[in-house]
């Protein structure tokens, strides 16, 4: 009996040291003096320091971030009319255009790279910022589509229908009643898309040139001569980055809920 | 005066006709209810008087003005849709008030509208609150407010009270109607709940299949249905087919029955000798006997084959020797309050002269 009952979280114990292990001893290592990170030798800021004084890299981020932000941006707008249309409008290929969403979405990472270079070579377009944004956007939109046409769906039918009986244009219909109810979707899909671009590797690695490197890809260099206590640093914020976008995402998604108070 | 009025109009979806040439005309502060099977085309009605969809043929009138083109937000026509369609984002204030904002009356004038409409749905109170705060008959009125607030021309109802349970539905009933005389704002009413119907309108409109089958006062549409698909739709009905016979004065004909027996019948209908015709009683107007042995009254034979006691009354199920069953209802009598049947108690079956209502078999125009 006893050993039945202190099974299960021995086991989801086991799991969890598993998968966060690795993050926890990468976090660590970060602030440890030793350069090669087998044994703690002291707590210091000094890779923190030495990543700030790293141009190229600091370059890096700050094109990974100003790529994360358009594409976020232009993607959650788009997406933002694509759902509203498949859920307001009657037309031809509708089911397709939805279902090519989806494709778009569960297609390997390396074959969407491809396309992107076959694309942007037949289009002459020098590999930089613009292929990279353009790609950017492109695998983040479905993601803003779906999340945003999931709260659409979750809404009551007639909402449009009753603001525009009750004498709003579309203009107010889109100030007063999609948007401010969409929010919390269209926070949620910003911060998905953004953390989205920030980490991408296999795409940007094929659509970006020399002039315009960014984060993942720097890194991505760096690690083949072996993890450098920089790179731990580098990783440690991202990850701060990518927690912080989660729980903001959480909470924009369930404040519907804690509005009942 | 009418109010609004439909002609000709026709509406298809992807090649299927909701609605054939249909035309009807609502009358000033009336309280008009379509009554129809669902998938009849009622709300279809509702949604082009509104503006949500537009006709394929055929005028929308209101108060002689041609709006079948008008855009939904341009019309003095409010909706209460069924599932309220309160915006979640704003609470009961803002709700109400939005209709007003959108026509930019001044603040100070929205205020007291909108609190004069909230207190005359009673909920003075919850101004503050947030639509998922609020029970199913809350939301219900502020719906309501939010729609009669704008003082709209005609109030359109579409199976709002559907979604509440039996007590609170029977409440909103009489709210409705009595907010509807205080309004004298017109009403158009859409159910497929015939007791609704019946004890809220002024006039009822019967549709089926996309067409109109009759329109009338409840009091017209449960006594005299116009065929007998209003006839079977509304409450329950027995019918009896026979053959006109022979013509008499006074609106009279002589009935072959189906069943044996000739019966003299009155009907507002006209019909040709040897037309066929159907003979419809409703189960309050069956008149039950049991002989004893060896009297044969009027009537048909059958037996009891199941009763129910209903409080008022005693409904029983009574098969014919034909195999036809037939629904009987009937009131205590002070005379004799334990009054019962027995399953396959033999009884004879008749009713009452006159209380007949005679319609013919071939397809009918409606009135």
């Amino acid at each position: 009996m006893r050993i039945s009952r202190s099974l299960p979280p021995l086991y989801i114990g086991l799991i969890f040291t598993l998968l966060y292990l690795p993050i926890t001893l990468l976090v660590i290592n970060s602030f440890n003096i030793s350069k090669y990170g087998y044994v703690w030798q002291g707590f210091t800021w000094k890779w923190y320091d030495k990543l700030w004084h790293n141009t190229a890299l600091k370059d890096a981020f700050l094109h990974s971030l100003s790529i994360a932000f358009t594409a976020a941006t232009l993607a959650t707008l788009l997406g933002l009319l694509m759902a509203l249309a498949l859920y307001r409008y009657r037309f031809p290929f509708k089911r397709t255009a939805s279902a090519l969403l989806f494709i778009l979405m569960l297609s390997p990472d390396i074959v969407l790279a491809i396309t992107f270079l076959i694309v942007f070579m037949a289009l002459g377009l020098q590999l930089g910022f613009w292929s990279l944004l353009i790609s950017h956007i492109t695998f983040c939109l479905p993601f803003v589509v779906i999340t945003v046409y999931a709260q659409l769906k979750g809404l009551d039918r007639n909402l449009l229908e009753a603001a525009q009986d009750l004498g709003a244009g579309e203009r107010s219909l889109v100030r007063l009643i999609i948007l401010p109810v969409l929010r919390p979707a269209l926070g949620a899909s910003w911060l998905l898309s953004f953390t989205l671009s920030l980490d991408d590797v296999i795409i940007s690695s094929f659509v970006t040139g020399p002039g315009y490197e960014i984060l993942p890809i720097r890194v991505f260099s760096m690690v083949k001569v072996g993890v450098s206590p920089e790179v731990n640093v580098i990783a440690t914020l991202l990850l701060a980055i990518s927690l912080v976008s989660a729980m903001l995402i959480a909470l924009l998604l369930h404040r519907k809920k804690d509005e009942k108070t | 005066m009418s109010v609004i009025q439909l002609s000709k109009v026709s509406k298809r979806f992807g090649g299927q006709e909701v609605l054939s040439a249909l035309s009807l005309s609502v009358r000033q502060g009336e309280f008009f209810t379509i009554l129809g099977p669902s998938g009849c085309g009622k709300t279809t009605v509702l949604r082009l008087i509104a503006g949500f969809e537009q006709p394929d043929e055929g005028h929308i009138k209101l108060e002689q003005t041609e709006i079948s083109k008008t855009r939904a937000e341009f019309r003095p026509v409010n909706t209460v849709f069924q599932s309220y369609a309160l915006f979640p984002h704003m609470n009961v204030f803002e709700n109400v008030a939005f209709g007003l904002k959108m026509a930019k009356v001044p603040k100070a004038e929205i205020r007291g509208r909108v609190e004069e409409a909230l207190a005359m749905v009673q909920l003075k109170d919850f101004s503050d609150r947030r639509p998922d705060q609020l029970s199913g008959g809350q939301k219900q009125r502020v719906a309501i407010a939010r729609a009669v607030v704008n003082k709209p021309k005609v109030l359109l109802l579409d199976e709002c009270l559907s979604a509440l349970d039996y007590k609170l539905r029977r409440q909103m009933q009489i709210e409705l109607k009595q907010l509807q005389r205080q309004l004298g704002i017109t009403f158009i009413y859409v159910t497929h709940d015939q007791e609704e119907a019946l004890s809220m309108s002024d006039r009822v409109l019967v549709m089926h299949k996309g067409s109109v089958q009759q329109i009338g006062t409840p009091r017209e549409i449960y006594e005299a249905p116009s065929n007998l698909f209003v006839a079977q739709f509304i409450g329950e009905i027995n019918v009896f087919e026979g053959l006109v016979e022979a013509e008499l004065p006074d609106y009279s004909y002589r009935v072959r029955l189906a069943h044996g027996g000739v019966r003299e019948v009155r009907s507002d209908f006209r019909f040709a000798q040897g037309e066929a015709v159907h003979i419809l009683l409703r189960p309050e107007d069956l008149r039950i006997h049991y002989p004893r042995t060896g009297e044969s009254p009027p009537g048909f034979q059958g037996k009891v084959i199941e009763r129910n006691y209903t409080g008022k009354t005693l409904d029983s199920l009574i098969q014919l020797e034909s195999g036809q069953q037939l629904r009987a209802s009937e009131f205590f009598d002070e005379n004799d309050p334990d009054f019962d049947y027995r399953i396959n108690e033999s009884v004879w079956v008749d009713w009452v002269h006159g209380w007949e209502h005679v319609i013919p078999q071939r397809p009918t125009e409606h009135a």
